[in-house]
């Protein structure tokens, strides 16, 4: 594969060049040609992962598409790309969020325009390189680098408290991240002197050293998901940011902290991730429960939809921790299956808001009455959040569900209320912003969403219905890759004689 | 390799900057005011030919002595050299607008200059203890003057005052640890004491370590390490800015240099003893500096304790070359230390290039709310200084980011116990603090609406460097091998050859 073309560099490169350009180039006068420019770079962004669907073989559980070259000699660290079936998913999941938020801020942003689009476009390459990164140094790098676009995005665009999220944001990620990278240090001494997260993988660390590392990984990880109790900063993150910068947080920068505990916390320390998995699944179960009673009594809409994310990400971790084929594979389905639910419910949020500028549920009332095809779309996306068979919230759930239950019955059941709190919290929302008479005058001139906001609704909608009928095609390439890493984590890697 | 000779070939650069100085100090007598143009041009062919000297010395991996070993010339020292060379040719093509202005554009400004780096490159090759203080007085003596350029000013009369009374200190301190350490061992001379320490023939363990804890204060006060670090905040604001930058960015070299020198050169074999002293400076300036940096409004206060802290990182890297006795990660750890500073002295450049840009006839622009809204005025400066303060902060993909890494790769490198851990934690969790101030240098810059529109007006030649300096920090964000590998081969050629 060595000498294939670079897809995977084209998937990180393709959108960063794109967003320098507008950056360099864009003004507000030429608007226009800012956004033409941006969504001809994000839809070439998302071609390029067309091959890497295509082309994957899903027999193995190695890296693949791998690209490597040599980038800090003085370091040891390597230009060094793969992806493997934990990883595959998430880069045309980028790619094509990355589309809706180009569309889904086609009309509403006018202000810096060119700024708006390159930063998006930037931060889209920055989150494909962190999932195809297996240079540790790289990893990082990309993971960081994140947070200044997001940051820019939450402070320039967002509502009237932005500059308090944004700091909040930032500070509270990289308290977490600058922990990991002493980890990552470490690790680059202990198996010495190498950057190469395979290397780490078979690395053997005494025991209490792995759950020091597993300690700092898991303070950047948990930060990012964000995992009760640190994740304050999302719900203000998320009120604040504008409507594209919601649908990125929720959608693809959550699954960055998920994705770094399968592809370093898991493998790098098994002994102690076996070791402190009752705490991670107790966080993800006070998520699970805590937070799905949080979500219930929120008046703003935004504030809401960011407590279910919590939430499901709870559900994520607690897959992840059971160390279960099914348990693992419905965690990653959820991943995946939440980046299109979430992106299309702050993306209905922000429909309304565009028209209403309020995300106050009590302000509304009736909407199906003047914007129906809007109520379809919404209604379809609160049943996905809420975990309705045939929809793709529901398969990734059901799995971790059936792992839970496998691996304990009170955790299964506990993991299962969320079936019902997630109905409540999203169907009492959607009954009273959607249903019943027009609340107030400002309703009643409501009206019905365009052709643009039509396709990039209707882009989503396709996902969640596709992922939620016929999930194999999602599911198949991961098998091997999972078995590999649960049969990874099952040996111990305490050094011998300890 | 002959020690014992005077061997002047070693100092090509040093004689032609001392000529140029000469020639630049004469002429300028026969220039008119309105003709200065001529003085800056000639100041900066000086510097051109130095740095090609410095570069063809660096390209030909010498490594000579001169004036019977009291003078070395080796790669570091050449890296060391280039750097401060092209710094203070830096300084005063961005210094123009606002020396034009302030009627500080007049001949002493380079001619001080100019001695200033002489000193500096002096400091960067001495391998005799009195060549430092030769070297440290003639560049600390012309920086008092130039502090006190604006004589009419009270701030910068009293900062020039400080700057002038601390530094008269601190090379005090330098001075007497000098003569402890020459009554212990009996010799000046770097090489010479590091052997007679190791070989047992020194005549008092206790004077040789009291005058260590004299050499460390010295430096700590050159590098504006806590608790003495009283001076930098006072300075950085009251100096003119021009100057600021001349204080601020090549000293911080020939800081690091002799820092070298002297403790690792000359006083190896009691790292035990300084090592412990790096500590606790190293964790002063961190917490001090990034802590009281947050409190500040103003622009060039917030960047001198920021300076602080940064120093503290280089300290950081400085202690971790020598483990137990062993100098197998010397070479590692200092060419850590060395690339930190020579980011840092580009990144400070940078930030006061910005200072300087921003300011006009009759407004410094070193309030931080002054960068109100810059985002809007130029998207390109804006980006330039968000790139630098994200650099400062350590944030990646940018330079800034490296130079942090490899210090903490040092620092976890000199042992794996669990002090080493607990104080790479420590440092990087009040790298976290300094995140704080330099992202709300970005929040006034992108989130605040300006508060004039006024048009950025400055010198077409200053507006390249700038804009080279931005790209000179993109460049090394993306790449950093190069430099890290000319840091990393030079420190190695030192300490081998």
């Amino acid at each position: 594969m060595n000498n294939a073309f670079p897809w995977l560099s084209a998937a990180i490169w393709i959108p960063i060049a794109f967003g320098v350009i507008i950056l360099g180039a864009g003004r507000d006068r030429n608007g226009g040609v800012v956004k033409a420019v941006a969504l001809f770079g994000s839809a070439l962004g998302l071609l390029a992962t067309v091959p890497l669907m295509t082309q994957f073989d899903p027999a193995k559980a190695g890296m693949q598409f791998v690209e490597k070259a040599a980038w800090i000699d003085r370091l040891h660290a390597e230009y060094y790309l793969g992806i493997d079936g934990l990883s595959m998913w998430f880069v045309p999941l980028t790619a094509l969020l990355t589309l809706v938020v180009v569309i889904a801020g086609w009309e509403v942003v006018t202000d810096r325009v060119a700024q708006y689009f390159g930063a998006f476009l930037i931060l889209s390459g920055l989150m494909v390189g962190v999932f195809a990164a297996v240079d540790g140094l790289l990893f990082y790098i990309f993971f960081e680098a994140t947070l200044i676009p997001m940051y820019i995005i939450i402070g320039v665009w967002g509502g009237p408290n932005r500059v308090y999220a944004a700091f909040k944001f930032f500070l509270y990620t990289l308290l977490g991240s600058l922990l990991m990278l002493v980890a990552l240090v470490y690790l680059y001494q202990a198996s010495g002197g190498s950057f190469d997260i395979l290397t780490w993988h078979a690395t053997r660390i005494p025991l209490a050293v792995q759950e020091l590392l597993f300690l700092a990984f898991f303070a950047a990880f948990a930060v990012k998901v964000p995992m009760f109790p640190v994740h304050t900063w999302l719900p203000d993150a998320h009120v604040e940011a504008p409507t594209g910068g919601s649908i990125i947080l929720a959608a693809i920068m959550l699954k960055l902290g998920a994705y770094g505990f399968l592809r370093f916390s898991l493998p790098i320390t098994p002994d102690a991730s076996r070791e402190l998995a009752w705490f991670v699944i107790t966080l993800s179960l006070v998520a699970v429960v805590y937070i799905g009673f949080v979500a219930l009594v929120q008046s703003d809409m935004k504030k809401l939809v960011a407590y279910s994310s919590i939430a499901h990400m709870g559900f994520v971790t607690l897959g992840l921790f059971m160390f279960g084929q099914i348990g693992t594979e419905g965690a990653i389905v959820q991943m995946i299956s939440h980046g299109f639910v979430s992106g299309a419910m702050f993306m209905c949020i922000g429909v309304l808001y565009d028209r209403m500028h309020s995300r106050n549920i009590a302000d509304y009332g009736g909407v199906v009455n003047t914007m129906p095809h809007f109520a379809a779309f919404m209604m379809l996306f609160a049943m996905a959040n809420c975990g309705l068979p045939a929809t793709s919230g529901f398969v990734g759930e059901f799995m971790v569900i059936l792992g839970a239950v496998k691996y304990n019955p009170l955790i299964g059941f506990v993991a299962a209320t969320t079936l019902i709190l997630g109905a409540a919290y999203s169907l009492w929302m959607y009954k009273r912003v959607i249903f019943g008479a027009v609340g107030n005058s400002h309703v009643a001139e409501l009206k019905d969403i365009n052709g643009r906001e039509t396709l990039g609704l209707g882009i989503l909608a396709v996902a969640v219905l596709w992922l939620g009928i016929y999930p194999a095609p999602i599911t198949t390439p991961m098998h091997a890759s999972v078995a590999g890493l649960l049969q990874h984590v099952s040996q111990s890697k305490i050094p011998a004689g300890q | 390799m002959s020690m014992d000779q005077l061997n002047l070939n070693a100092v090509v650069p040093e004689l032609t900057l001392l000529v140029g100085a000469g020639i630049v100090m004469v002429a300028d007598l026969f220039t008119p005011d309105e003709r200065r143009n001529r003085t800056y041009l000639l100041s900066l062919a000086v510097l051109a030919v130095v740095a090609v000297e410095c570069w063809s010395a660096l390209a030909g991996d010498v490594v000579g002595y001169a004036f019977n070993g009291m003078y070395v010339t080796d790669p570091m020292a050449n890296v060391l050299k280039l750097a401060s060379c092209i710094a203070t040719g830096v300084t005063l093509v961005y210094a123009q607008g606002y020396a034009r202005d302030r009627g500080l554009w007049r001949g002493e400004l380079f001619t001080l200059a100019l001695f200033v780096l002489l000193g500096i490159q002096v400091m960067i090759s001495a391998n005799h203890m009195l060549v430092i203080y030769l070297g440290l007085e003639l560049q600390a003596l012309s920086l008092y003057a130039l502090a006190a350029l604006r004589r009419d000013e009270a701030r910068a009369t009293e900062a020039a005052m400080k700057y002038f009374v601390l530094g008269a200190l601190a090379s005090g301190f330098l001075l007497y640890g000098m003569s402890m350490l020459y009554g212990a061992s009996g010799t000046l001379d770097l090489n010479e004491l590091a052997h007679r320490i190791s070989t047992g023939r020194v005549a008092s363990r206790a004077a040789l370590v009291l005058g260590c804890v004299f050499i460390v204060s010295g430096l700590a006060f050159k590098l504006g390490a806590v608790p003495f670090h009283m001076w930098i905040p006072d300075v950085y604001q009251g100096a003119p800015t021009p100057v600021t930058l001349l204080i601020g960015a090549a000293p911080k070299m020939a800081a690091f240099a002799i820092a070298f020198r002297l403790l690792v050169e000359g006083l190896l074999p009691i790292a035990a003893d300084w090592q412990r002293m790096l500590v606790l400076l190293a964790l002063a300036s961190l917490l001090v500096g990034n802590v009281t940096a947050i409190a500040q409004s103003n622009l060039k206060r917030m960047l001198g304790y920021s300076t602080i802290g940064q120093m503290g990182f280089v300290l950081l890297a400085m202690l971790s070359g020598v483990v137990g006795g062993s100098t197998a990660s010397t070479a590692n750890a200092y060419s850590a230390a060395m690339f930190y500073v020579i980011v840092y002295a580009l990144t400070t450049l940078g930030t006061f290039g910005i200072v300087l840009l921003l300011a006009r006839q009759g407004f410094e622009a070193e309030e931080i709310a002054d960068l109100r809204g810059l985002n809007r005025r130029s998207p390109w400066y804006a980006f330039v200084m968000a790139l630098l303060m994200l650099s400062l902060a350590g944030v990646p993909p940018t330079v800034g980011f490296y130079a942090k890494l490899v210090v903490l790769q040092a620092l976890l490198a000199s042992g794996a116990g669990p002090a080493v851990i607990w104080l790479a934690v420590i440092a990087v969790l009040l790298s976290l603090v300094a995140a704080f101030y330099y992202l709300r240098i970005i929040k006034v810059m992108y989130f605040e609406e300006p508060l004039d529109d006024a048009a950025i007006v400055a010198p077409q030649d200053m507006r390249v460097a700038l804009s080279l300096n931005g790209v000179a920090i993109i460049v090394l964000s993306f790449v950093p091998q190069t430099l890290l590998a000319l840091c990393s081969t030079a420190m190695l050629r030192t300490l081998g050859g």
